[in-house]
């Protein structure tokens, strides 16, 4: 399914509702207004609009000092510019110093597509995911970015969002709900659970299809929060199917199947298969291709699954 | 200023110093170059300046201050204690186990400190999203910030201060300890800050270049930073690293260092014989 608005379209619509009812709500960019789509925000409220130019450090500076007088800051760059390159200024001026601040990435993983390999965080998610107090969701689709924006704009604590702003795929029926670190169902099973983020949920159903007509029941969980983890789901998925593949647009390390992986080794042990990027960085390529060379495709996860169910005891 | 309240401001700051020396000295080590720099400036600031309140440190209407050169810390604690913002008795307690007084500023643990800091090049960026949503919320309080001289090799700073002058940002003061002296030497001859005041003017501040141990001069300029109709303004402190206590005063190895007893009891007896 495919929506008609691309994801970025969707975000400035929910973050122009939310800023209406909530005059806390300002946004930051460095210089990609254009990139997020946050357009229509300055225009409706030039005051709460600030565009610090091309300086990702001062702007995430700037955030925390606004929060300081109660404001709830959104800024945004590039995943790679609004993680690693402003590491220390999250860590200390947001995330140590507790400030409510909401940090957006978009074009995560291989969706920065002809930006090429500078552009293209394979670590983004992990890097904040190592700081405390940090928490760090990838919302999927218009629907869920729906459910989940209200509750990264209230929740008090600083949040990294990461965004594939030009996706128009559409996972989510209207009207679904999503609770901010809560993983959810979207197909039940019971041979292995597969369990994905962002861009991978759609070869991950595709995957899903595939076993499903060689008799292999998936259940398919969407870890839309990666931190915190909810470690519960994660462990009745390993007790109830006995084992796992995840599937992440991001670096196998310390990502999303390393937060599974994780879990599984201190609670339920089950064989887990890993699919994303391995351990290099990426380069100039569509979306499709960039998967498809990184071995990241719905049949590379339907392998993995028969790897994983054939490493059962 | 009448001749009153400028002995006032002295004999304070001469108490505030005493203090501060005491808080390194009874723990045997710290950042006591760069904590005796800004005595004159933290005094005239929370004695003469800034809209505070010990009874209410997060009074919204209050003026708001960063000390970016978050090391400068155990100055800034001797004036909130003195003040009241938290009892004096905590000033023991610098760098102990479960202290609320670190070695560098933190929110969440002191009273009176607006934003943490120790990340040198930051609190600048902060100060700055501090003006902007006091701008946001029409307010008329300000912004006060101290930035370090090393801290000024720092490249955020200098993002910072692009920003500030391109915002308009009237409402907000720094205030630059140039004790021309850092870890590894001279500024001078590591990486040199000058032209120091022309930097700032090119970067379209109101500057002031100013004796920063002289209350005359530190209240004249902050005076009219609040004047200022457009543009932030930078207030250049000179200084003398470690100033007042004879083992520190003008020594390079004065960032951070070991104090015995027997040094911060005669530089305290010294200080008070000499009062003001």
């Amino acid at each position: 399914m495919a929506n008609e608005k691309e994801l970025r379209q969707i975000y400035a619509e929910i973050l122009l509702d939310l800023a209406q009812a909530d005059d806390r709500i300002v946004v930051l960019e460095a210089d990609l207004m254009k990139a997020t789509g946050t357009t229509s925000f300055k225009e409706n409220f030039p005051n709460r609009f600030i565009d610090v130019g091309v300086a990702e450090a001062n702007m995430i500076g700037i955030a925390a000092g606004l929060a300081v007088t109660g404001k709830i800051p959104f800024a945004h760059s590039f995943t790679p510019f609004a993680t690693r390159r402003v590491l220390d200024q999250i860590a200390i001026s947001i995330a140590y110093a507790k400030l409510n601040a909401k940090i957006g990435g978009t074009d995560p993983g291989v969706t920065a597509e002809l930006n090429g390999g500078t552009h293209m965080s394979v670590e983004d998610a992990g890097l904040i995911r190592s700081i405390p107090n940090m928490m760090v969701v990838e919302p999927a689709d218009g629907t869920q970015l729906k459910s989940l924006l209200p509750q990264i704009a209230t929740v008090d604590s600083p949040v990294y969002m990461r965004l594939a702003r030009k996706s128009n795929d559409r996972f989510f029926p209207d009207g679904t709900e999503f609770e901010l670190g809560k993983i959810f169902e979207i197909l039940p099973g019971t041979d292995v659970t597969l369990i994905c983020s962002g861009i991978m949920i759609k070869n991950t159903l595709m995957a899903a299809q595939i076993l499903e007509k060689e008799g292999i029941h998936a259940r398919v969980l969407n870890m839309h929060t990666l931190k915190p983890v909810d470690w519960q789901t994660i462990v009745k998925a390993a007790k109830e199917t006995g084992a796992i593949v995840t599937a992440e647009n991001h670096s196998i390390i310390n990502g999303w199947g390393s937060a599974v992986s994780e879990v599984l080794t201190e609670h339920y042990p089950v064989p887990l298969e890993r699919i994303g990027i391995k351990d290099h960085f990426g380069e100039v390529g569509l979306t499709d291709f960039l998967l498809k060379k990184y071995q990241m495709t719905a049949e590379d996860i339907v392998s993995a699954a028969k790897k994983a169910i054939k490493r059962k005891g | 200023m009448n001749q009153n309240e400028l002995k006032e401001l002295e004999k304070k700051a001469n108490e505030i110093r005493c203090l501060t020396i005491e808080q390194i000295g009874k723990l045997g080590v710290g950042h006591i170059g760069g904590s005796l720099s800004i005595i004159e400036a933290l005094v005239a600031l929370y004695y003469r300046t800034m809209k505070i309140n010990s009874e209410d440190p997060k009074w919204e209407d209050r003026d708001h201050f960063v000390l970016s050169k978050g090391h400068g810390g155990p100055a800034l604690y001797s004036v909130l204690a003195d003040k009241g913002f938290f009892p004096k008795s905590w000033t023991d307690t610098l760098n102990q186990p479960n202290t609320n007084l670190p070695s560098h500023c933190d929110r969440l643990l002191t009273p009176g400190i607006d934003m943490t800091a120790g990340s040198l090049g930051q609190g600048l960026s902060a100060a700055i999203g501090i003006a902007i949503g006091k701008k946001i919320e029409k307010k008329t309080s300000r912004v006060y910030c101290i930035i370090g001289d090393g801290e000024s090799q720092e490249g955020q700073i200098w993002e910072a201060a692009m920003l500030a002058p391109s915002k308009n940002l009237n409402n907000l003061t720094v205030m630059q300890d140039y004790n021309k002296m850092q870890i590894d030497g001279t500024t001078d001859e590591i990486n040199t800050l000058e032209p120091l005041s022309d930097k700032w003017k090119a970067f379209g501040w109101n500057v002031f270049s100013i004796n920063g141990h002289d209350f005359n001069q530190i209240c004249d300029a902050l005076d009219k930073s609040i004047l200022s109709k457009e543009k932030p303004t930078m207030i250049i402190l000179n200084t003398i690293k470690g100033k007042g206590a004879y083992f520190a005063e003008n020594q390079i190895g004065c960032h951070n260092m070991k104090v015995s007893t027997e040094e911060w009891k005669k530089a305290v007896a010294e200080l008070k014989e000499a009062g003001v």
